[in-house]
């Protein structure tokens, strides 16, 4: 039986996150994602399914018993914010050159630096990358609703032990504050049996010990470890997701991920509802980010707009994407403050005045 | 040549749990001793399939080619924190992290002394040499006043670079460690006893009483720019008097300081 | 049918939880909903301010700048969401402690002297529940018997005694509410 729930975002992972069966959260608290922790405090998963909780003494610490959770095999998260989400990116670092799967939340807010609570997609160049020191990449899902943070916990955990990589959930406080209906998945226990062959557990007589470890001092490894990862993050792309609105016979396109998104969906319905042909790509991951499906789209229309809560980041992937072949603009709202359906759409109509 | 061989007639043995893989640390220094201890004391206590290691960012960063254990590397400082993570998620296993005096007492501070606070019941062991090694002899918490490193090169100044600092008797004050010591591996006597303690610190993980810390004071006659032998009596005659040998907290209660 | 509301007030006036209950009450009636808040340190003791949108498509944007309808309890908000009403739309306002009252004639301007009646009932607490009743007799988007629905959801277990109190501030706000005579 479906199981209807009325919550925030931010409570929507917690909750996923103990009925999926995770195994560990190390966080720390930060505005506006703080509910995650708390959430999960209240709960007490640890008697609902035997999920460790624990309140770090900083994000840095965090991620580093993020990392030694999940050099077990098991599925350990954190969740964070953009200033705290900086402060993990070391760990992240050593998570990715380690080939550890688990999961990370950023519930964005404005910035550079303590910046402001409001939301932001101002992260996104972080997100999609790097991040941290090195040549890697994150997984990152971009959900537009509560319904989608608590289906991309587990969607995060699986395409994070599929390809032995971390994964991040990039929100921000619009969706991780906001309430929707959500449908919740059912309760599972957690994991008892999974692959333990690369998993530190305790050296047996019958194999090799384990090591988990981001160090390679001698450059020719070093050099086959990087070829390597580069190779699995090409392969991604077989797990690229977006959604299509209205892009069937689209004249003009927006591209929106998140929270701008939905701002987008309704940018759309007022232009479809004055007979114009505006469709919008919600991509859902950005990376892999689908290029292919912009390049695409790229051949039907006669201009796309990248609308975003920054001064212009995922618009770069865009115009990769279109590589010249119509005008690509971008349109954005910077520290904290969101734009309103009626400005994106009177920034369309500028744009686009001819063809609108 | 068979009838010596016979077991009766063993008097050294080197352990099996380590590895083949020739010591990485210079001639004369103290961490493969403590190495060697720690795998001694596992390999007595059988738990070679449920012990793994956090290994550091200094010149133990390659302790996991050395100890034959399951072993994560932790970046700089945040080896409580990674053990912690393993510890959580394998409650029932023996845990240790591996770490110097600028990994532990400087940048790792805040998860040293939380993951103490909490009373995680891993084992720290905590490698003193008063210096940077693997950076090339740099000051570390530990430098004692007046002693020469590559950024102190007129001798640690308190006044300016602030005085060295005891972190091991700092976080014996917190109610989540259960055994604290300080020991030494420079002749046979200490070693006998820092063996002792690898072992007491084990046992009390098995038992999950909280922390148990040991505090190596070991030299480091690079970075001292020292010959071995020297650097061991400049160290019994200078780091031992700032850095006392001897249980500090025995039971969970204090016995010194 | 979509509803865009926008429910503003002062921190403490139950605003959110309003906002809460409105959107419970279209869950149960199997509608798709959304509920976002101002949230932050302006939420201690400032103004605080929901958007909350019933629909029986896909909810698109959470945030918006028009709204067919507005529920303002203190001046600031009446000062800040007036001009936002879309024209045809509906506001809904308690008169204590305004000043400058609204003045559009393009919208439907009712009021209710919710903060009043929930003194004389004794129970400032429910004064939300009375503005509650007001707007969903104004402007029946969501049924009596749902609302009471979504406040057993909404509310923890250990409250559900004080339900009846809240029905009957529900019900009062609907017997007071009254169309603003705007002034002449």
């Amino acid at each position: 039986m479906k199981e209807l729930a009325l919550m925030k975002g931010n409570e929507a992972i917690a909750e996923a996150a103990i009925r999926i069966g995770v195994d560990a959260y190390f966080g720390y608290p930060i505005t506006p994602q703080s509910e995650v922790l708390e959430y999960l405090t209240l709960q007490r998963p640890e008697e609902r399914t035997g999920m460790v909780i624990l309140q770090a003494e900083s994000e840095v610490a965090a991620i580093n018993m993020v990392y030694g959770a999940a050099g077990t095999g098991k599925r350990a998260m954190t969740s964070s914010s953009s200033p705290g989400i900086s402060l993990m990116q070391e760990g992240i670092s050593y998570i990715a050159g380690a080939e550890l799967p688990c999961l990370i939340v950023n519930v964005v807010r404005g910035g550079p630096g303590l910046g402001t609570i409001q939301p932001s997609q101002a992260d996104y160049f972080q997100s999609t990358k790097g991040g941290g020191h090195g040549d890697y990449r994150l997984i990152v899902l971009a959900p537009a609703s509560v319904q989608e943070m608590a289906d991309y916990v587990e969607l995060g955990f699986d395409l994070a032990f599929k390809y032995r990589n971390p994964v991040l959930i990039l929100t921000d406080g619009l969706i991780g504050q906001m309430m929707e209906k959500v449908e919740l998945p059912p309760q599972k226990a957690r994991i008892e049996e999974f692959d333990q062959s690369w998993v530190i557990t305790g050296k047996t007589p019958d194999r090799e010990r384990n090591i988990i470890t981001s160090l390679n001092l001698d450059p020719d490894l070093q050099y086959e470890h990087n070829l390597k990862l580069q190779e699995k993050y090409r392969s991604m792309n077989e797990d690229v997701m977006f959604e299509r609105i209205g892009c069937d016979d689209a004249e003009f396109l927006l591209v929106a991920y998140g929270s701008s998104a939905r701002i987008c969906q309704k940018v759309v319905d007022i232009a479809r509802g004055r007979g114009k042909k505006l469709g919008l790509l919600r991509p859902q991951t950005l990376f892999p980010f689908p290029t292919d499906e912009i390049a695409r789209l790229s051949r039907q229309v006669k201009g796309i707009m990248s609308v975003e809560l920054s001064a212009g980041q995922m618009v770069e992937d865009v115009k990769l994407a279109v590589n010249g072949k119509v005008p690509v603009y971008h349109y954005g709202m910077l520290g904290g403050k969101i734009h309103s359906p009626e400005d994106v759409l009177s920034a369309v109509e500028d744009k686009f005045i001819g063809g609108l | 040549m068979k009838e010596i061989t016979r077991e009766e007639n063993l008097v050294y043995r080197r352990t099996p749990l380590m590895t083949d893989a020739t010591l990485s640390y210079c001639p004369g220094c103290g961490h493969g001793t403590i190495h060697r201890l720690i795998m001694e004391v596992v390999e007595e206590m059988g738990i070679q399939s449920e012990t793994i290691g956090v290994a550091p960012v200094g010149c133990a960063v390659l302790a996991y080619d050395f100890m034959d254990v399951d072993f994560s590397q932790a970046a700089h400082g945040r080896a409580p924190a990674v053990a912690t993570g393993i510890k959580r998620l394998w409650p029932d296993k023996f845990v240790f992290t591996y770490q110097g005096d600028g990994d532990l007492a400087a940048i790792g501070t805040a998860e040293t002394i939380h993951a103490c606070n909490r009373g995680e019941n891993i084992t720290i062991f905590f490698v003193n040499n008063g210096i940077y090694g693997m950076t090339g002899g740099q000051m570390a918490p530990t430098t004692l006043e007046g002693m020469k490193s590559s950024t102190s090169p007129y001798g640690r100044n308190n006044e300016t670079m602030g005085p060295p600092y005891k972190i091991t008797e700092l976080i014996a004050q917190l109610s989540g460690t259960y055994y604290v010591t300080r020991q030494a591996v420079h002749k046979p006597g200490p070693v006998r006893k820092a063996k002792k303690a690898i072992r007491k610190a084990l046992e009390i993980q098995k038992e999950k009483k909280g922390i148990s810390f040991i505090e190596f004071v070991s030299n480091c006659n690079s970075g001292w720019k020292m010959t071995p032998n020297d650097s061991n009596i400049w160290m019994e005659e200078h780091m031992f008097p700032f850095y006392p040998m001897g249980d500090i907290k025995v039971d969970g209660k204090l016995v010194k300081g | 049918m979509t509803e865009e509301i926008i429910i503003a007030g002062f921190g403490g006036q139950g605003v959110l939880s309003m906002g809460k209950i409105l959107a419970y009450s279209g869950i149960m009636q199997e509608q798709e909903v959304s509920w976002m808040p101002s949230y932050g340190p302006e939420m201690r003791g400032g103004t605080a301010n929901v958007t909350v949108i019933l629909s029986d498509d896909r909810v698109s944007s959470p945030v918006l700048q028009s709204y067919d309808t507005a529920i303002l309890l203190n001046q600031q908000s009446v000062d800040k969401f007036e001009s936002l009403v879309k024209p045809g739309g509906l506001m809904i306002y308690d008169p204590n402690s305004i000043t400058c009252h609204p003045e559009r004639d393009d919208i439907r301007i009712f009021q209710v002297n919710a903060a009043e009646e929930a003194a004389r009932m004794k129970s400032p607490i429910t004064f939300n529940m009375v503005v509650l009743g007001a707007y969903i007799k104004v402007n029946p988007v969501v049924d009596l018997e749902n609302v009471i629905k979504g406040l057993r959801k909404s509310l923890p277990e250990r409250h559900h005694h004080l339900i009846p109190v809240n029905e009957k501030a529900i019900q009062r706000g609907m017997e007071i509410v009254k169309a603003a005579k705007l002034h002449a």
